[in-house]
């Protein structure tokens, strides 16, 4: 316990406390206190923090989108070993390392990737498409990222669904609209909330993706923090910026816990 | 709609001219739905493998671009491998082969320190009897809902001021490493195989226990002849998570690594923030192959150690 509370809640502790101090020389902080970090946060870094916001639920979207039919398609599979087959399909690669699995993406969608290639090639567009370092890629590489977080949730409440209730609407007259909406839905929504808590929490601070897809204009809150604690940085300023990164998470987690999945898959 | 419409896929003759519209919307939905059905997880399959089936195909291709191929060639397999037999590529071979050995020290030490914590927190929080026990069940998970940024930068912080204090007191000049490192994943493997043990811990009858006292065992007794071997599963299964994680951790690592201990996931960084050398599909390849063999074998022990944990 003694580890935890050492290495685990005094650095959050520290961290904390650095964000109401004064940036000393090296950007190490230093007396008095201060609330002029928060201040900067959300009056220079406001555009990246509703940006990062509409990245994470963009993504989260677009994984809930591709998703919720992957896991219900696995989960309505009949034989248990094909179940099995198709769940390990998605998930390999996301035991791979998650730099490797970015910069394959990136193979693909940069300028001379083998998506440009095509497109030309079929004559969609004239000239190779700069998709690389846009904002674009960067809620891709967040959707390729953690689309394995959304699919498993979502899979463990369709296959506890109780078969029985969808007859029951079938029977009662329900259409396929009706039937999905009134019974199906509402009955996994707890998978739902759950694969989409665990994709939002860590698109939040992702901070690998924006660095090695986005441009400038793809910036997260992630690459804030880090750009403050590398070389000559603000070390006031970075505690404060994940301070509301970690405020943020936390409305995640309560979410989450609220409403989510209970049981792991 | 009725079921029999459902199974014929189409209206019905016998149906009255004014639901024949809303038969044949349900009918169009029906056949939407059943194409979607299979054509968006076979997108979302053919998203997430397709990258990685183009990276290890072009790994092989003669020419060092990753959309034109030219031919099967092996050349930057070898020129990975070259520098070892001396020939004198300009691949950096032996960086690469001490970022793998410096991974593969960091992780297992880690896996280690972090499976004894990890399971004594599982015990302590599942048996023991003191107040605040809720409190510490929560904070279990705080280390895995974290951003890794927030750990990372959090960790530098402390280790920078932990090491200053200890300048000012004993005068020694302490710098980052691999202590650091090793600590750092440490704090947030803890907590992982922690949650790992606990479900395992949950599914446990306690009457064994209470059993093998009332045969006499001493606590120490009990725990190494009963509870230990019925823990053991969930233990390895934590280890294994505790050592992928420690492997794969690039972020934390990144802020807490020092001169000299680049780790492969930052060794792999480097290759992409500099000019992407033509060889790092090759890397990429050996360590994909690498993360395979060694998920199945993770998933082969996993059965094996259950079969036996329940049998």
């Amino acid at each position: 316990m003694a580890w935890l509370v050492l290495f685990f809640l005094l650095p959050l502790l520290f961290v904390g406390i650095a964000s109401f101090m004064t940036r000393g020389a090296g950007g190490q902080p230093i007396q008095p206190w201060t609330l002029e970090h928060y201040q900067r946060t959300f009056d220079v870094f406001g555009p990246v923090i509703w940006r990062t916001l509409g990245f994470a639920a963009l993504t989260t979207a677009l994984c809930l989108l591709v998703g919720y039919p992957t896991a219900v398609y696995i989960a309505s599979r009949q034989r248990p070993a094909v179940r099995l087959v198709l769940l390990f399909l998605v998930l390999l690669p996301f035991w791979t390392n998650f730099l490797v699995r970015t910069y394959a993406l990136i193979t693909i969608v940069q300028r001379e990737g083998l998506l440009n290639e095509w497109l030309v090639r079929l004559g969609i567009v004239q000239d190779p498409v700069q998709m690389l370092f846009t904002p674009t890629a960067v809620v891709l590489g967040l959707v390729y990222g953690y689309l394995p977080f959304m699919v498993l949730p979502i899979y463990a409440a369709v296959e506890r669904l109780d078969r029985r209730y969808v007859e029951a609407a079938y029977d009662l007259g329900a259409n396929d609209w009706r039937a999905f909406w009134r019974v199906i839905w509402p009955l996994t929504l707890p998978g739902v909330v759950a694969g989409s808590m665990l994709v939002f929490i860590p698109a939040i601070g992702a901070f690998v993706t924006p660095d090695l897809m986005g441009g400038t204009g793809g910036l997260m809150i992630g690459n804030l923090v880090q750009s403050q604690f590398r070389g000559r940085g603000n070390v006031p300023l970075g505690s404060a910026i994940s301070m509301v990164l970690l405020v943020i998470v936390f409305v995640g987690v309560v979410v989450y816990a609220r409403w989510g999945e209970r049981s792991d898959p | 709609m009725t079921r029999a419409a459902a199974a014929r896929e189409r209206v019905p003759d016998g149906v009255p001219e004014d639901r024949r519209g809303a038969l044949r919307r349900d009918l169009a939905t029906r056949r939407l739905g059943r194409v979607l059905g299979w054509a968006v997880p076979l997108v979302a399959l053919a998203f997430l493998w397709l990258p990685i089936a183009v990276l290890v195909g072009f790994s092989f291709n003669d020419a060092a671009s990753v959309s034109t191929w030219r031919g099967f060639s092996l050349r930057w397999y070898e020129n990975v491998f070259s520098s070892l037999s001396g020939s004198g590529s300009r691949f950096q071979t032996d960086l690469l082969l001490r970022s793998v050995m410096n991974s593969l020290w960091v992780a297992s030490v880690s896996t280690v320190i972090a499976t004894a914590l990890g399971t004594m927190f599982a015990l302590a929080v599942a048996r023991g009897r003191f107040p605040g026990r809720k409190l510490f069940d929560a904070l279990f998970y705080l280390p895995v809902v974290i951003p890794d940024i927030t750990m990372g930068v959090s960790l530098a912080v402390f280790f920078r001021i932990v090491f200053e204090a200890w300048q000012q007191w004993t005068g020694l000049r302490l710098v980052s490493g691999f202590g650091t490192i090793i600590v750092a994943h440490v704090a947030f493997n803890v907590a992982y195989v922690a949650i790992v043990v606990r479900a395992r811990l949950a599914t446990m009858d306690p009457s064994l226990e209470e059993a093998a006292r009332d045969l006499g065992a001493n606590d120490w007794q009990a725990f190494w002849r009963i509870t230990f071997p019925i823990l053991f599963p969930g233990v390895l299964a934590g280890a294994l998570l505790a050592f992928t994680l420690s492997l794969d951790d690039f972020v934390i690592t990144f802020f807490t690594a020092g001169v000299g201990t680049t780790t492969l996931p930052l060794f792999v960084y480097g290759l992409l923030k500099q000019r992407v050398p033509p060889e790092i599909n090759a890397v990429s390849t050996l360590m994909i192959v690498a993360s395979i063999v060694l998920v199945g074998l993770s998933l082969v022990l996993q059965r094996r150690g259950a079969r036996r944990g329940e049998g």
